[in-house]
């Protein structure tokens, strides 16, 4: 799509990891667009218009058409921008249905193990977690192994949609380990993983979207908090 | 092997994620080796293609295995291009509405129906029942708005979120005789009830639909063990 009349517009929220995906994505891209930050607790109409099923952020709006979930709108960005910056997803279909299916891991076990060892109910339930979420570290650092096959990123050469898809949560990672001294990608663990988010944190493109950690701690400080305030009055 | 196309999919008769795939397979016109496994005495081959999930359906195609339903979809669709009929659209919006919808069945609408199968007091059972039946509601809007009157999600023609939701019929029929719920009513959803009987009788469809009266015998066998487990999973 040549020229003009290409209006990008996110609606995110600053500590959204999943709004990061796509400030990653549109940032490798080299795109332009417009920021809108969302109030959770008071959602703007436009935010409810075009994500009425979910009402959640992220939201890209591509000329009026608005886009949800992050994976989905990587892919999206990805196809419409196919000659734009670099490609996210590989050429070859197989390779394609390797990051496909990595990409869900990603959030079907790794993001969902990682929750429960923070939200869980129970203490149990919360160690419980935690094990998990060791566990799908060391199956992602063999995925690394796989899909990088010797190169510095799961795309390869250059950032991929795997890359995306998990460095969208190193700011969250970083915040976890600050507070709890928690280390999920660490040395003895995943030492490919370890060096993959050190690279992938001091990326131009990266260092441009990655919210502020300090800022992230607080935020996570409070939510916790009001969490237990919640709790404690039911 | 060049030019070879050897597809071979692992899979469970009763399984609807197996069924998926054995829908796409038959609409592209594809052939392939089918291979049923005991669940509980997983095979090697299965060990060995799928070893993060050890689960069904798996297909290898020359030898390489690719696992996880909407990911086989979208491969089959990718890899064998130029046969058959296109499961997604070629528009990069509406790929990723379809994309969109598919998630939201299986992250919203089946979630639902577990939630509500898993439910132990009449009243757990009414909420869960009632959540399920909204996410059908939404999904009736769906093809509502998006399907705009076509027969099908992928509108003429049969696509991609068709076979993800039309994987899911036989265990819905089953469901109404083991639950006496009706998921898709014709007084309620008219739209996806009308869809149903339609994709069901699709000539590439019907012969891979499983025997409604054998998942019905299962899910009682599923229920009983489930039962007698006491606390159930």
């Amino acid at each position: 799509m040549a020229g003009g009349g290409d209006e990008l517009k996110l609606l995110g929220m600053w500590a959204s990891p999943f709004v990061l995906r796509v400030k990653l994505a549109l940032s490798f891209k080299g795109l332009s667009y417009e920021y809108v930050e969302e109030n959770l607790r008071d959602k703007s109409e436009l935010l409810l218009k075009s994500s009425p099923v979910q009402k959640k952020v992220p939201v890209l709006i591509h000329n009026g058409k608005p886009i949800c979930e992050s994976q989905i709108i990587v892919q999206y960005l990805d196809e419409v921008y196919s000659t734009t910056g670099p490609s996210f997803l590989p050429v070859d279909p197989y390779e394609r249905a390797m990051a496909r299916f990595w990409a869900a891991f990603i959030d079907d076990k790794f993001l969902a193990s990682w929750l429960k060892a923070g939200r869980g109910k129970t203490e149990h339930e919360k160690a419980e977690g935690l094990r998990e979420t060791f566990a799908a570290v060391e199956t992602l650092e063999r995925a690394f192994k796989e899909c990088s096959k010797g190169k510095p990123f799961f795309g390869g050469d250059s950032v991929g949609y795997l890359d995306i898809a998990l460095g969208a949560l190193v700011a969250w990672m970083r915040t976890a380990e600050v507070r709890h001294g928690i280390r999920l990608f660490d040395a003895s663990r995943s030492p490919l993983l370890e060096k993959w988010v050190e690279r992938f944190g001091k990326l131009e493109e990266v260092v441009r979207v990655m919210p502020d950690i300090d800022r992230l701690v607080e935020h996570a400080k409070l939510r916790e908090a009001e969490v237990a305030a919640a709790a404690a009055n039911n | 092997m060049a030019g070879s196309n050897d597809l071979k999919l692992l899979g469970m008769w009763a399984s609807p994620f197996v069924l998926r795939v054995k829908l796409a397979l038959s609409l592209k016109g594809l052939s392939y080796e089918y291979v049923e496994e005991d669940l509980r005495t997983k095979s090697e081959l299965l060990l060995k293609s799928n070893p993060v999930h050890k689960k069904v359906p798996v297909l290898i195609h020359n030898g390489k295995p690719v696992c996880e339903s909407s990911v086989i979809l979208q491969y089959i669709d990718e890899a064998f291009a130029g046969t058959g009929p296109s499961l997604l659209p070629v528009d990069p919006y509406e790929r990723a509405m379809a994309r969109f919808w598919a998630a939201y069945i299986d992250d919203k609408m089946m979630a639902a129906w577990n939630q509500a199968s898993k439910a132990k007091t009449e009243e757990e059972k009414a909420e869960a029942m009632k959540q399920s039946f909204a996410t059908v509601e939404t999904l009736e809007g769906a093809l509502r708005d998006c399907g705009k009157g076509k027969p099908f999600f992928g509108g003429e023609d049969v696509g991609y979120v068709d076979v993800v939701l039309g994987g899911l019929l036989g265990w819905i029929r089953a469901n109404d005789e083991l639950q006496g719920v009706k998921p898709f009513d014709p007084e309620r959803t008219p739209l996806l009830a009308a869809w149903a009987e339609r994709f069901w009788s699709l000539e590439a469809v019907e012969p891979q639909m499983p025997d409604v009266s054998k998942l019905v015998e299962f899910g009682k066998m599923l229920q009983a063990r489930q039962a007698a487990a006491g606390e159930g999973n």
